[in-house]
């Protein structure tokens, strides 16, 4: 589904990411870790296509070059990012968000736009799943949110636009033992065959929940050691200094 | 569907313009012309006399310099004061017998003159170059005793009430473009509701500028009378021309005790194209006065067309208890200009008055908030909440916010809050992220910076209103 290749990145001049491989098929749980700085939010930037970052190297996501693509059709392709620090966006109902977002992407995919109807039903189920309450849902767009209920947010997104590739960027920093525990849930039921997660993090924890296929340190901007879940364990205990 | 519609109005869409046989007075402003233009509405003498006196007013008065958007010199001698359409010089009697390449370019604004479109339940007043040619649904207002007409009409068979109230919230002699058009102005609307009268539907009135080389004075007058309810609300467009042309209205509202009246504008007239050539000059003076107790006045206007906007919706706040609110959207993209705003004149106890501000400045555009609070000394206890926030968008447009205070009892309270901010790269990350390309995440957030104000507006308006504040800021972020 996804295979970078040599992957270069850099902003202002300043290496970030220095040769980075990388293969996820379907179905995978891939975990990232690594210590600060070591470029994780780099590599979750260059896959979505956030503008600023000078890359080389070879990033292909179903077959396709990904650097042809401009962000918005990344994301129509089905490459989602919960983003670290969700933004907020004033006057914008969360619904509203929601649904603009659901049918940019539909019709990019060549389907019908979903009406108000369908769209209520839809969110509703997805956000009792997820045990939010329906009044957060017409609140402006993580306006006033506690971090636990932005991360929550980016989760419903997550389940409602229906990605083939959903990176976590550190979806777990700020959350208490229940929300993690939601967060974690939501991930688990939304996974399948077809599907795959990239999940960056700093800790264990969540993946005492998410159990990853594999557990990639980055260090320096390049994948130092690759392990399955016991390599996570590992890690908690001795920390990177062993790997970098 | 989206993409269709973007499509139709992505450039300017009302730019077409109508070939139809006018009847002009001739070019020039003098007293033959403004008898000329008495003379063809068959206007009482007093109103001949009140023209002529502002018209001498005028000979003294200075053009306004201290305004931020700059323009070159009008030749007022160089432009036609009246044009109508030929064949409404026999003032049409029913929609049947107005002119249908008049009725086609209604049809193209998107404006139901057909009665059978009494769906839409919206009255409309429409007013071509000079002349208001049809007006809607009158009949079911008559029955309530509202009277909804052109000025001109108005004055024929309802002169007591237009010479009791024309120019008493807009002095004959107010500032050089109000005088001008005191002593010019063609046709315009004219609403009046008796008491304890609800108004079953939105009024609304659309302007359009057709013929060239033409100012357009339109003059209204709305009064609410005791415990009686209007909402209205005002279109404009203009079509595309590489002159700059001239609108030069004056707006007056009434509104007696416990009478309350909503003005809404959604003002589109041509901006000039985008190196700023050609262009509507709206210099408008609209003003309300809350003459009643317990009356209210509230203005909500989005402003996105023409090369400069110039004006300020007032209220005088007359009666005790009386309320005067201001709800504005201005967008200027390219080389357009806008120096809006409102003045607050609080002189009755317990008078509120709300300001709430949205400047949009895209391009190489200025946009500047310039507003009044006046607390007179009798006005004890009042209040006035402002906030004006201004978003900005690239690296060559400005905002600016100028508020004068004045308060003058010490029981009063004046709050004044204000933002700049540029459009936020991250945030457009987040939406592109999301699906949304780059003119959709532009509308969502800007649509949701408005939001305050776009809430304020008729449900059939805001919507148009949404797409309006798209359209306009499309190609702005690069």
């Amino acid at each position: 589904m996804l295979n970078i290749k040599n992957l270069e990145a850099k902003v202002e001049n300043k290496h970030i990411l220095n040769g980075l491989n990388l293969n996820i098929k379907p179905g995978e749980v891939h975990a990232i870790m690594g210590p600060n700085g070591s470029g994780k939010s780099t590599l979750a930037n260059v896959l979505s296509g956030k503008n600023g970052y000078d890359t080389k190297g070879e990033i292909k996501f179903d077959r396709q070059n990904l650097s042809e693509l401009s962000t918005e059709e990344r994301a129509h392709k089905g490459i989602f990012l919960a983003f670290q620090y969700p933004l907020e966006i004033p006057g914008v109902n969360t619904n509203v968000f929601l649904r603009t977002s659901l049918n940019s992407v539909r019709k990019a995919r060549g389907e019908k736009e979903l009406d108000t109807l369908s769209f209520l039903k839809l969110v509703k189920e997805k956000s009792s799943e997820l045990g939010i309450d329906e009044k957060f849902l017409s609140r402006q767009l993580n306006v006033g949110f506690s971090g636990g209920e932005k991360k929550k947010n980016e989760i419903l997104q997550m389940k409602i636009l229906q990605p083939k590739l959903a990176i976590l960027d550190e979806t777990d920093s700020g959350l208490d033992i229940d929300a993690l525990r939601i967060v974690a849930d939501g991930v688990n039921s939304y996974k399948n065959k077809d599907n795959a997660f990239l999940i960056i993090t700093h800790y264990q924890r969540l993946l005492d929940y998410i159990k990853p296929d594999f557990i990639h340190v980055l260090s320096k901007g390049k994948i130092v050691k690759t392990g399955n879940a016991e390599l996570g364990v590992e890690l908690e205990k001795t920390g990177y200094a062993n790997f970098i | 569907m989206r993409d269709k519609q973007i499509e139709d109005l992505k450039d300017y869409k009302y730019g077409f313009s109508t070939d139809i046989e006018s009847f002009k007075a001739p070019k020039g402003l003098n007293e033959d012309v403004i008898r000329f233009i008495s003379n063809i509405k068959k206007e009482p003498d007093w109103l001949l006399q009140w023209r002529l006196k502002a018209f001498e007013r005028l000979k003294v008065l200075k053009e306004p310099d201290w305004q931020k958007p700059k323009y070159p010199k009008i030749n007022y001698q160089d432009l036609y004061y009246y044009s109508a359409p030929k064949s409404a010089s026999d003032k049409p009697k029913s929609l049947d017998e107005i002119d249908p390449k008049i009725l086609e370019t209604y049809k193209k604004l998107g404006i139901p003159l057909d009665e059978q479109k009494r769906l839409n339940g919206i009255a409309v007043d429409a007013v071509f170059d000079s002349v208001s040619v049809a007006t809607t649904f009158k009949d079911e207002l008559t029955k309530k005793g509202i009277i909804f007409c052109s000025i001109s009409e108005a004055i024929q068979k309802h002169p007591d009430l237009v010479k009791k109230y024309l120019g008493s919230v807009i002095p004959l002699s107010d500032h050089y473009f109000a005088t001008l058009n005191s002593a010019v102005f063609t046709d315009g609307s004219f609403v009046y509701i008796p008491p304890n009268t609800r108004c079953p539907m939105e009024l609304s009135t659309y302007f359009r500028i057709n013929a060239s080389e033409t100012g357009q004075f339109e003059r209204t007058l709305i009064i609410a009378d005791k415990g009686s309810y209007v909402s209205y609300l005002e279109g404009c467009t203009a079509p595309m021309r590489d002159e700059n042309q001239l609108h030069a209205a004056n707006v007056e509202l009434v509104a007696l005790d416990d009478a309350e009246i909503k003005y809404s504008t959604v003002q589109n007239w041509y901006p000039g194209d985008e190196n700023g050539v050609g262009g509507i000059y709206n210099f408008v003076t609209k003003r309300g006065a809350c003459r009643g107790k317990n009356s209210k006045i509230s203005w909500t206007q989005v402003e996105t067309g023409s090369a400069i906007t110039w004006k300020y919706p007032s209220c005088i706040l007359q009666g005790d208890n009386s309320v005067g609110e201001f709800y504005s959207i201005a967008i200027t993209n390219n080389h357009q200009k806008a120096d809006t705003g409102t003045k607050m004149i609080h002189l009755g106890k317990n008078t509120k008055s709300k300001i709430i501000s949205k400047g949009i400045s895209a391009g190489k555009a200025d946009n500047m908030y310039r507003g009044l609070v006046e607390v007179k000394n009798k006005a004890s206890n009042s209040r006035n909440y402002t906030q004006c926030d201004s978003l900005l968008m690239g690296n060559k447009c400005g905002a600016h916010t100028v508020p004068y205070i004045k308060n003058n009892n010490s029981t009063s309270t004046i709050e004044h809050e204000a933002t700049t901010s540029k459009i936020n790269e991250e945030q457009l990350y987040y939406c592109n992220q999301r699906g949304l390309d780059q003119e959709e995440a532009v509308s969502l957030i800007v649509n949701g910076f408005c939001k305050e104000v776009l809430q304020q507006l008729p449900m059939e308006f805001a919507v148009e209103a949404q797409k309006l504040v798209a359209i306009s800021l499309e190609g702005s972020v690069g």
